[in-house]
């Protein structure tokens, strides 16, 4: 077998598997959206009824507040891991990290210990106040779900890109007198920016598309992916769920392949 | 070993080389190289030397109408593995995954020797090479020097009909570069198999080759032995590659070559407007200023030992390179006088 | 003084940081074994909610163990030789190739699994088959498989290991088996531990796939936190901690391990 022909063999398993179990049932998807009782205009419905444009904009507030939040306490607690060493550091960099292949289920569940009925916070809170905070099953205590989620793997990203930074630039920055928050505003950051806007669209794009967090905490919680859960297992409207979930696709594909192009490195959301 | 010529014999027709992207990498080029020839091809880097390399070792496939062939065999379609070829490549290409025994046995296990008798060719490379007690060593224990004679070991194992080596020192530092040429000159001799050589360094190429094929933007500029080359350089790009030259532009008149500090008698008398000469630094002796057809003055001196560079400018009209021994005692700003046989001046076409 | 200051305030906010993921987790392990969580640890420890877990759910774990290590099957056998293909073609045809199969990062996995169920839906066999979620998990892993193993690529110089083995005489296959696949050994080990870690935990898609008799458990724990008393939800999660920490430690070893060389 020639070297040419040894290659397409080598691609073709994958190809094959792709193709009958990706691309078909992608293609088969967005076909589906169109086949409702308005067609292809099933595909506006996010945009044009209200009910959907509300969850949008509720979904994409959420993704935001969550990236937001997210880059600020890892880049502080990242950079300060990175830049000192103390005893228990590596328990602690352990600690941030272990969370990482927690399915969104358990973080959903970590939230309700946390903020549920029975949840610590509640328990404080009735002690000291006398009053039990309960938020869990809010889209506030999706929104810590998220953070949970998210905090873990940005902080990973911040530390390996602090470690990348040239120290020299520091000190040349600092030779020229630049003060220490200066050295901070106009050389740390810029240099960290690729790392926030890859490490920032993940966090965007898994807030958006994660399900399993909101369903653990509530069935009621209004975000895109619980939308589309139910319109297609309760309401049974196949077309519309299709519709949605394409549109949701297409928005966090956008957001990655935009975030990937400014940062030049590969970005993926993460499940 | 046998020291007799052999391996099999080379021939390109018309290979030339352009990459999907539509890059030209070698423009066809003919090349005939003989049985047992060890043939260096000489260039900077992006003149097509590594390309015909690979189009000889079947990695790259030239472009439609050339051929290569081997014994007169047409190889032109036959993948690298079957050709028999032994290949040394630049980054070495050692398998990390294997010991320095299994590196070199590799070949021979492909083409299903017997064990016992892998292992006999394996301590016999071992020793010619000079790398007995590293057998068992893994790849990333090796020094850079060690790394070069394993893989020309493991090249050499399969007793190839044609040696292929693609800038095998380029990766090592200066010093053992040197001793590791020489050590590979003698063993290439004693090899005595068609061998192909691909360096930029043009003192490689000098003590390796038997013939030279000196390489410029994708096309041959010269192919020669090495003393032709370097004495009878085709153009101005030959000459300057290969060693130092000192390129002068004047005119001839009555057989004598008209410079801004004195006349030289030329060997064949031309008369012409502009001639463009060659003179290696080498050749150009100090005499007395007083007595000489040709003077100028000392700009710099630079000792490196065995001799020292003196830059004289006046004379011609760029300063001049002259390689005098060390013992003339001389300062800048001296006038000396400069003596050139006729021998020593080679003219070159004049560039447009 | 102010350097004081300044380290004192952000190490006790990574301490803040670090006791929200872990908090949480450490009430889930203790709520795990005792006997009545609202009345506290006072009222006893006990594993008799991991063993009414392992009665309940046994079924689930070894479910998801058997996807898992199929799962893993099918993106070495598929992804390990593309990866090489991808490499070794480069071009644009490779980049697009990438591009499709990292697809699935990109897109939520309950569009995928809508997608499945769409078009294999109808097929009564194979939807009630625990095939159905496999395939939703090897198009979710695969992309990892894939990257890991081309990283290596990137690293090693494969192409010119490639062609000294081919100048040695070895065919096609032979030089995959000698020298591709024993150099890429870290890249396909990176990419099995994720694999497996990922198809362990894999709820998205799951939920979507699975049916009563298919339950993994990731589907085990969503029902256990819906339905059951706060302690067997915790035991369960204890259960799937202590299934999926060694597979974190086996990455962050290996991670050292090349970061060391």
């Amino acid at each position: 077998m020639s070297q040419r022909s040894f290659v397409w063999f080598c691609l073709l398993p994958l190809a094959v598997v792709t193709t009958a179990f990706f691309l078909l049932p992608m293609a088969r998807l967005v076909v589906a959206g169109a086949e409702g009782p308005h067609g292809l205009a099933g595909y506006l419905a996010i945009l044009t009824e209200g009910r959907y444009r509300a969850t949008l904009i509720n979904t994409v507030l959420l993704a935001a507040a969550t990236t937001v939040v997210t880059l600020i306490v890892a880049t502080i607690a990242g950079m300060f891991l990175q830049r000192h060493r103390f005893p228990g550091r590596a328990v602690l960099i352990a600690m941030l990290t272990f969370p990482l292949a927690f399915p969104g289920v358990v973080v959903g569940f970590m939230i309700i210990l946390l903020a549920g009925r029975q949840g610590l916070i509640g328990d404080l809170s009735n002690r000291i106040f006398g009053e039990k905070l309960v938020f869990a099953y809010s889209i506030y205590g999706l929104f810590l779900g998220y953070l949970y989620f998210s905090i873990p793997r940005v902080i990973l990203t911040i530390m390996a890109a602090v470690q990348k930074l040239d120290v020299g630039l520091e000190e040349a920055a600092r030779s020229l007198g630049a003060s220490p928050w200066a050295v901070q505003r106009d050389v740390v950051l810029p240099a960290l920016a690729p790392a926030f806007v890859a490490s920032g669209a993940i966090a965007f794009a898994t807030a958006m598309g994660a399900f399993g967090t909101a369903f653990t905490l509530a069935t009621n919680i209004d975000v895109l992916p619980m939308l589309i859960y139910t319109e297609f297992t309760l309401a049974a409207n196949f077309a519309t769920s299709a519709a949605l979930s394409v549109g949701l696709g297409l928005i966090t594909w956008l957001i990655l392949a935009l975030a990937r192009t400014f940062s030049g490195s590969a970005v993926a959301a993460a499940g | 070993m046998n020291t007799a010529g052999h391996g099999a014999a080379v021939q390109i027709e018309a290979c030339g080389k352009t990459f999907a992207d539509g890059t030209r990498a070698l423009d066809p080029a003919t090349l005939d190289i003989a049985r047992g020839e060890t043939l260096v091809l000489l260039g900077p880097s992006g003149c097509g030397k590594t390309t015909m390399l690979r189009i000889i070792a079947g990695l790259e496939l030239p472009d439609a109408g050339g051929k290569v062939l081997f014994d007169g065999k047409d190889m032109t379609s036959v993948p690298i593995e079957r050709r028999n070829v032994g290949m040394v490549f630049q980054s070495y290409a050692l398998f990390p995954n294997m010991t320095v025994a299994d590196n070199i046995a590799y070949g021979l296990k492909i083409r299903g020797v017997a064990k016992d008798e892998r292992a006999a060719r394996v301590a016999e490379l071992v020793a010619l090479t000079n790398i007995t007690g590293l057998e068992n060593r893994r790849i990333e224990q090796l020094s850079g020097g060690q790394r070069q004679r394993v893989a020309l070991a493991r090249a050499v194992a399969i007793r190839p009909g044609i040696l292929l080596l693609d800038e095998p020192l380029t990766a090592l530092d200066a010093a053992l570069r040197d001793r590791l040429r020489s050590e590979l000159n003698r063993l290439l001799r004693a090899l005595g198999i068609t061998t192909i050589y691909v360096t930029h360094d043009q003192a490689e190429a000098m003590e390796l080759g038997d013939r030279i094929v000196v390489m410029r933007k994708g096309a041959i500029a010269q192919i020669g032995t090495p003393r032709e080359v370097y004495f009878a350089p085709r153009d101005r790009f030959v000459a300057e590659f290969i060693g130092a030259a000192n390129i002068v532009e004047a005119p001839i008149d009555n057989g004598e070559l008209i410079l801004p500090g004195g006349r030289l008698p030329i060997r064949d008398g031309a008369t012409g407007a502009n001639a463009t000469v060659m003179i290696r630094p080498e050749t150009i002796r100090v005499t007395d200023a007083e007595a000489a057809v040709l003077s100028g003055v000392i700009d710099s001196i630079s000792f490196v030992g065995d001799r020292q560079r003196i830059v004289v400018s006046g004379a011609s009209s760029k300063p001049l390179n002259v390689d005098a021994p060390n013992t003339i005692l001389a300062k800048v700003g001296d006038r000396i006088g400069l003596s050139i046989a006729p021998d020593a001046l080679r003219m070159l076409p004049s560039e447009p | 003084m102010r350097d004081r200051l300044i380290f004192t305030g952000q190490f006790i906010f990574t301490l803040f940081v670090a006791a929200f993921l872990v908090v949480p987790a450490g009430l889930s392990i203790s709520a795990g074994v005792t006997v009545n969580y609202f009345r506290g640890i006072q009222s006893g420890v006990t594993l008799q909610w991991v063993a009414q877990v392992w009665e309940l759910y046994a079924g689930t774990i070894l479910l998801s163990f058997v996807i898992a290590f199929a799962t893993l099957a099918v993106t070495l056998l598929a992804g390990v030789p593309a990866a090489y293909a991808l490499h070794a073609r480069g071009g644009r045809l490779a980049r697009i190739v990438e591009e499709i199969i990292t697809l699935p990062l990109a897109i939520p996995g309950l569009a995928i699994a809508l997608a499945l169920l769409l078009t294999y839906g109808s097929f009564g066999d194979f939807r009630r088959s625990w095939l159905f979620i496999l395939v939703g998990h090897v198009i979710f892993t695969m992309p990892f498989m894939v990257r890991s193993v081309m990283a290596v690529f990137a690293t090693v110089d494969i192409k010119t290991l490639d062609e000294g083995a081919a100048s040695l005489g070895a065919s096609p296959w032979r030089r995959f088996c000698d020298v591709i696949v024993p150099n890429a050994l870290p890249g396909i080990l990176a990419g099995a531990l994720m694999v497996v870690t990922l198809s362990l935990g894999e709820f998205n898609l799951t939920w979507m796939l699975h049916t009563p008799l298919t339950k993994t458990l990731p589907i085990g724990l969503a029902d256990s936190y819906a339905s059951m008393r706060l302690e067997v939800a915790s035991a369960y999660t204890l259960i799937f901690f202590v299934m999926i920490i060694p597979l974190l430690v086996a990455m962050q070893l290996l991670a050292d391990r090349d970061n060391k060389r």
